[in-house]
């Protein structure tokens, strides 16, 4: 039984801890032990990206730290995922990096894990709903995630009716829309107004910084989409609120 | 100075009205599909693999070049000067401007036809003879619509993508009052064809013609430039003189090279395997030829393209120029290219821009991006541009230009991010607080720290206790 650490991600420990449990229980299905390294906070972009590289390197060793013990690391987010495997080695030098690119070799984002590395076909979810997926920037052009996801979804009995553009980004981009409100929220809107458009109940991805972006937007606008995180309808957890939505 | 003062400062501001103006995003919505689609159908008719590998060698061979640089322009100097052409070498804007003029003025120019050319927009040139009493006629017609707005290019292959058809059928109304008021404008090919006949009488007037060059060739002294309207051959063999304006970078070492960039650049840029015109010229008219220029100068530019070199921006010096960057840019898309305030617009341009006017100027070019790596998936030359926008990042943030709110909110974070112990309990009352603020509805409306976000969107908030300390209480 591989011996996976989970590293939660900043957002979904703060924001939508169901996404924690679901892929807990995902990995858990396909045969895996999981542990939570205590040690974790956040996988440090937010300093990469803001041009802070001496407090994302500290950070990167921090999580390099704590997580390369394990057979693998897994997050449910291909932002974070894609920090520690594209820019950790980036971020740091010497015995560092070479720790740095051991950890990015055993570190995978969840769909991907599963499908890739576990050779896992499907899921028995069972959630025979009609839904549109948004291929968030990391996962899908760092990552390589796109059928993955796809694959599963099919397994769980969900259809999906494909958006138009649903490779360019939401407008998310971390600390791009607090910056750039006005330029991110134009995009969001195409974003979800392509996905209303495809007359999809459910909107799916599989990082919470596009989702809470894009499940803010659809509510102000009233689009009437559940926004979830994918991996929640492949546990089978729909029976939560969606983002954003309170308990009815 | 007569160089167009950057507006770069205030990108904000400059997008802010870009995303009123209907106009502009109407053409913004007709363009986005057209250079996405037709981008991804040449490369697929190529073959995926050809076209990557083809992109691995133009990225060599421009690395190459940039590791012996001095001594390709020097031996494509050789050539032009033995061929009886002038090299003259501009180290700034200012002395572009300056040759540019001298050569005029010994021509007794009163018209300057144009082809298109980034490095004269880059330098001003246009302006400069202006108020020298010459003027440049634009004959590209994206930039003669934009001339006749008294625009600058949105674009760097599309000038004028920011216009409208209405607004080009206006501005001709305005412009050729010398045709009936009644005549026929409805159809593109109308508009087109009036364009043809006003730029056809004004190519025999010029008596200097002004062209960009897509690539200089070591090996033979050429200069290539290539269009889809020929407008590009008629500015440079009609006049008695020829300039050429082209950045140093321009160089390869020879003519098989030219075709390796050729192939990559049509197809990145509009879809085209090839330009329709592709024109090679060396120098000025030999004694057998029939036509051609009598006098040619090539005008190299530098303007702080030498000091990016064995930096970590080197690499922008292999971008060819085929716009496949800002064409897939979800940023570009949304406010497009005059917003970012000088000549380069788009990813290209969130990197090329603080090299050439500073980081305190271009500043937010590097910062008004999501990342989200679409830009360097199509660059054809390979350019890691999201990598060399985070350079950007981290030179402002050495310099400490990154703004203080930022600062304070990412050293707090960070202290935080460092002390696992701190930040479980800090997320945690954080984290119920808005949770609180939810009042069961799941989101809030307003939050006084992300007033940007919350302007015209909800914010989600937490739906439990975080998942550390659920976690935690469970095993
Ligand atoms: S950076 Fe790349 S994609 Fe952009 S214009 Fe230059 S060569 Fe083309």
């Amino acid at each position: 039984m591989p011996r996976v650490a989970l590293f939660v991600t900043c957002l979904v420990d703060m924001f939508r801890p169901t996404v924690g449990f679901a892929t807990v229980k995902l990995l858990e299905d396909a045969g895996c032990t999981v542990e939570v390294p205590e040690a974790q906070t956040c996988c440090g972009q937010p300093a990469w990206n803001s041009g802070d590289r001496a407090t994302a390197a500290e950070i990167a060793k921090q999580v390099i730290f704590a997580f390369e013990g394990y057979d693998y690391v897994v997050a449910p987010s291909g932002s974070c995922a894609g920090t520690i495997v594209k820019d950790y080695p980036q971020m740091l030098d010497g015995a560092w990096r070479k720790r740095a690119e051991a950890l990015a070799a055993k570190t995978h984002e969840v769909t991907s894990f599963l499908v890739d590395v576990l050779g896992v076909e499907g899921v028995e979810a069972d959630v025979p709903r009609l839904a549109t997926y948004h291929d968030s920037c990391s996962g899908l052009r760092g990552l390589g995630v796109k059928a993955q996801p796809r694959k599963l979804l099919a397994s769980a009995g969900t259809t999906l009716r494909e958006m138009e553009e649903a490779e360019v980004c939401c407008g998310f981009g971390g600390t791009f829309c607090v910056k750039y409100p006005e330029i991110s929220d134009s995009m969001v809107g195409d974003k979800t107004r392509n996905a209303a458009d495809t007359g999809a109940e459910m909107l799916l991805a599989g990082d919470l910084g596009c989702l809470m972006n894009m499940a803010g937007k659809a509510q102000r606008d009233g689009r009437g989409l559940e926004v979830r995180h994918v991996v929640e309808v492949l546990a089978g957890m729909t029976d939560t609120p969606a983002i954003g939505e309170g308990s009815k | 100075m007569t160089l167009h003062e950057p507006t770069t400062p205030q990108f904000k501001q400059n997008a802010h009205e870009a995303l009123r103006d209907e106009n502009l995003q109407s053409a913004l919505r007709g363009a986005r599909n057209g250079f996405v689609g037709k981008r991804a159908a040449a490369r697929a008719k190529l073959g995926e693999d050809e076209f990557d590998g083809l992109r691995d060698a133009a990225r060599d061979l421009k690395n190459h070049v940039l590791a012996n640089l001095a001594d390709y322009l020097e031996a494509y100097e050789g050539k032009v000067t033995a061929a009886g052409g002038h090299v003259h070498w501009a180290e700034t804007a200012e002395d572009a401007q300056n040759i540019v003029l001298d050569i005029c003025r010994k021509a007794g120019a009163k018209t300057v036809n144009k082809g298109k050319t980034m490095i004269s927009e880059e330098c001003g040139i246009n302006d400069h003879l202006a108020a020298n009493g010459i003027k440049p006629v634009e004959t590209d017609l994206g930039e003669y619509i934009i001339q006749l707005r008294g625009e600058t290019p949105s674009h760097i292959i599309a000038p004028a993508v920011h216009v409208t058809v209405p607004q080009v059928r206006e501005e001709f109304q305005k412009a050729h009052t010398h045709l009936p008021e009644s005549r026929d404008l409805s159809g593109l090919d109308t508009l087109l064809s009036e364009a043809r006949g006003v730029l056809r009488e004004k190519y025999f007037q010029a008596e200097v013609g002004i062209t960009g060059a897509n690539m200089l060739i070591a090996e033979t002294g050429q200069s290539v430039i290539v269009t889809n309207e020929g407008n590009g051959d008629l500015s440079q063999s009609l006049p008695r003189v020829h300039i050429v304006m082209a950045s140093i970078e321009k160089i390869v070492p020879t003519l098989e090279d030219s075709s390796t960039i050729l192939r990559v650049l049509g197809r990145s840029a509009t879809g085209q395997d090839m330009s329709v015109y592709t024109t090679y010229s060396s120098g000025p008219r030999r004694a057998e030829d029939p036509d051609g220029p009598e006098e040619y100068h090539v005008v190299l530019l530098d303007n702080g393209r030498t000091n990016m070199l064995g930096t970590e921006f080197e690499e922008m010096l292999r971008c060819i120029r085929c716009g496949a960057c800002m064409n897939h840019c979800p940023v570009y898309q949304t406010v497009g290219g005059h917003a970012y305030g000088w000549v380069y617009p788009g990813p290209m341009g969130a990197v090329l821009t603080p090299s050439l006017i500073g980081v305190e100027e271009g500043g937010h070019l590097p910062n008004a991006s999501t990342f989200c790596g679409r830009c360097e998936d199509v660059c054809p030359m390979r350019i890691p541009l999201p990598k060399m926008m985070r350079h950007w990042r981290e030179r402002e943030f050495e310099k400490k230009l990154t703004p203080g709110a930022a600062r304070y909110g990412l050293g707090l974070w960070a202290f935080f991010a460092k002390r696992p112990g701190l930040y479980r309990a800090g997320t945690r009352l954080g984290m119920a607080a808005l949770r609180l603020l939810g009042r069961g509805r799941g989101r809030v409306s307003s939050l006084p720290l992300a007033g940007g976000w919350t302007a015209t969107r909800d914010m989600p908030v937490p739906s439990g206790d975080t998942f550390m300390a659920q976690w935690k209480a469970k095993r």
